[in-house]
């Protein structure tokens, strides 16, 4: 005899739900939330138990901060728009490829699944002032030693790090893209074709529309992960100024207790503006494009 | 002229990620096995082995590090689909209230950056016993992993027919029969691209690592940064192309695993 518990619907939903429910609750937004209350002045470790403005007050007037942010949001958008128009040429150049050979998937995984730490390595061995560029330009003549090579990693520019982050993200986002085209298949193009559109009206009006959805989505997902990346910056940028994850977790780890309620907050802010510019850039594209939902859920 | 044009465009397409595909392998392997390699020259002047032996003498911790991660992303792994799940099954195939308010909830771990939420935590997990143990680094893991896992399973499970389960049900079969003779063969794919991801997504976790472990929950990224930024390049390179061998294994698996699901 089978002992039966009564349970309507909603009840058995909400039960299927929980435990992906309680890791985004308890860890992530109960983590936020205790995170948020540390950085406005409950942090025990140094006795700190009344509200206060204090620490994002003390960042406000911090000048190393404007410069991560400035950097960051720099080094996030220029990384995204590149990966972006790469990834869009890519899968346009694949696609008719893509249709007969599954080789391409496979060659756009391999860079996807290389750890950004991994793509950072072989970075520095093909871009630093002695890497392997430097020494084919002395090769051919064209600078006579390591210091004439234009700086790559550790730069002002920060074009180590956004390389970087092209090399990983561009085949994500066509990935994205191709498996959207090949769900479309051709008859728009084809349709437009017929009707006498030239190949940039055809691109204009009817392909770029069409594999909107998988840019938009797959390029905000990148954007929101290099804002708040650490590996590669810690690795390729420089000390000063450094991405807003660097100084974040450079506070937080520092000897003196005092330091880590703002660098909390640090975090916080960086957590409020990623989801402030997400929200922002979907209502851009959905003003831009008529989008209406852009995730492929 | 049209398909010549075209031609051209597929082939260089097909170079670049092709390139893109094999540079940082072949980069990886010749600085690892190159010494004295010194400005300007092209090749290694001595090919040489000593950073793969030092790797794997017992003075360089790695081997112990390949087992706490291997240990830590099998567990968050299968973690994450356990816990995706039923989560995806009844996100794909059921309209409810709230519906949109769970998937937000799933999306933000996704678009914002999991420091603060790690910090917090921290100071969670200090209360309890959790810090510098690989059940706190497992947890924090599952962050960045469910929401993934979760995501990309309601996809697999919304383009399956939820009549197919009826149907087996009515015919008698019992719930586990269901799951292993309908409903597993028809996700299999999704599923493996999901473990996958959850498991890439864990192997390859620096920052959470570094703050809940608090430096003694060794894995490899922590290891590996502290030679790229120690300076011997050849051992650096030869712990990366370790890092990226089961990233290469994986990717391989899920390319298969989506052909034989088309």
């Amino acid at each position: 005899m089978k002992l039966q518990i009564p349970m309507t619907l909603t009840a058995r939903r909400w039960l299927m739900l929980s435990p992906a429910l309680a890791v985004i609750g308890v860890l992530f937004v109960g983590g936020l939330a205790l995170a948020a209350a540390q950085s406005l002045g409950y942090f025990a470790p140094t006795g700190e138990n009344a509200f206060t403005f204090r620490h994002y007050a003390e960042l406000s007037r911090d000048r190393e901060v404007y410069a991560s942010l400035w950097l960051t949001l720099k080094l996030a958008t220029l990384a995204t728009v590149i990966s972006a128009v790469c990834a869009l040429a890519l899968a346009l150049g694949l696609r008719e490829f893509a249709r007969r050979s599954r080789a391409v998937n496979l060659l756009l995984q391999i860079p996807l699944s290389v750890p950004h730490l991994a793509m950072a390595g072989a970075l520095i061995t093909l871009i630093a002032p002695s890497g392997m560029l430097a020494r084919g330009a002395y090769a051919l003549g064209l600078i006579g030693q390591p210091a004439d090579f234009p700086a790559l990693i550790n730069d002002q520019y920060g074009a180590g790090i956004v390389l970087s982050y092209v090399l990983k993200e561009a085949p994500f986002i066509a990935l994205m893209t191709l498996a959207l085209l090949a769900r479309l298949g051709d008859e728009y193009e084809q349709a437009a074709r017929v009707l006498g559109a030239s190949a940039w009206q055809r691109f204009r009006f009817v392909t770029l529309p069409l594999v909107a959805p998988a840019v938009v989505s797959a390029s905000l997902i990148v954007f929101a992960f290099i804002f708040g990346a650490f590996e590669v910056p810690f690795i390729l940028g420089r000390p000063y100024p450094a991405m807003l994850s660097v100084v974040a977790q450079q506070r937080y780890l520092d000897v003196n207790l005092m330091a880590r309620p703002g660098a909390i907050a640090l975090a916080v802010i960086s957590t409020l503006l990623t989801a402030a510019l997400a929200w922002a850039y979907l209502r851009l594209t959905r003003a831009l494009i008529g989008l209406e939902r852009p995730f492929i859920l | 002229m049209k398909i010549t044009a075209n031609k051209a465009g597929w082939i260089a397409s097909l170079l670049a990620i092709s390139g893109l595909a094999a540079l940082p392998l072949i980069l990886l392997a010749t600085r690892s096995l190159a010494h004295a390699w010194y400005w300007p020259a092209l090749l290694p002047p001595v090919w040489s082995i000593r950073a793969w032996r030092y790797v794997f003498s017992p003075a360089a911790e790695v081997l112990p590090a390949l087992l706490t991660s291997s240990v830590i992303a099998l567990a968050v792994t299968l973690l994450a689909v356990m816990v995706a799940l039923p989560a995806a099954r009844t996100l794909a195939w059921q309209e409810f209230r709230g519906k949109h308010a769970v998937l937000f909830a799933l999306l933000l771990p996704v678009l914002t950056p999991p420091l603060a939420a790690t910090m917090g935590v921290h100071s969670l997990f200090l209360r309890y016993g959790l810090t510098d143990t690989m059940i706190g680094v497992v947890l924090i893991h599952l962050i960045s992993t469910v929401p993934y896992a979760t995501l990309m399973l309601t996809g697999s499970f919304s383009r399956l027919d939820p009549d197919y389960e009826a149907q087996a049900r009515t015919l008698g079969a019992r719930a586990f029969d269901v799951w292993r003779h309908v409903t597993f063969p028809a996700i299999a794919p999704g599923l493996a691209v999901a473990a996958s991801f959850a498991f890439l997504i864990s192997w390859s976790q620096y920052l959470t690592t570094l703050l809940i472990g608090g430096g003694r929950i060794l894995t490899l990224p922590l290891i590996l940064i502290g030679f790229q930024r120690g300076g011997d390049e050849a051992i650096a390179a030869a712990l990366s192309l370790i890092f990226l061998a089961p990233a290469a294994i994986v990717a391989f698996s899920v390319a298969r695993f989506l052909k034989e699901g088309k």
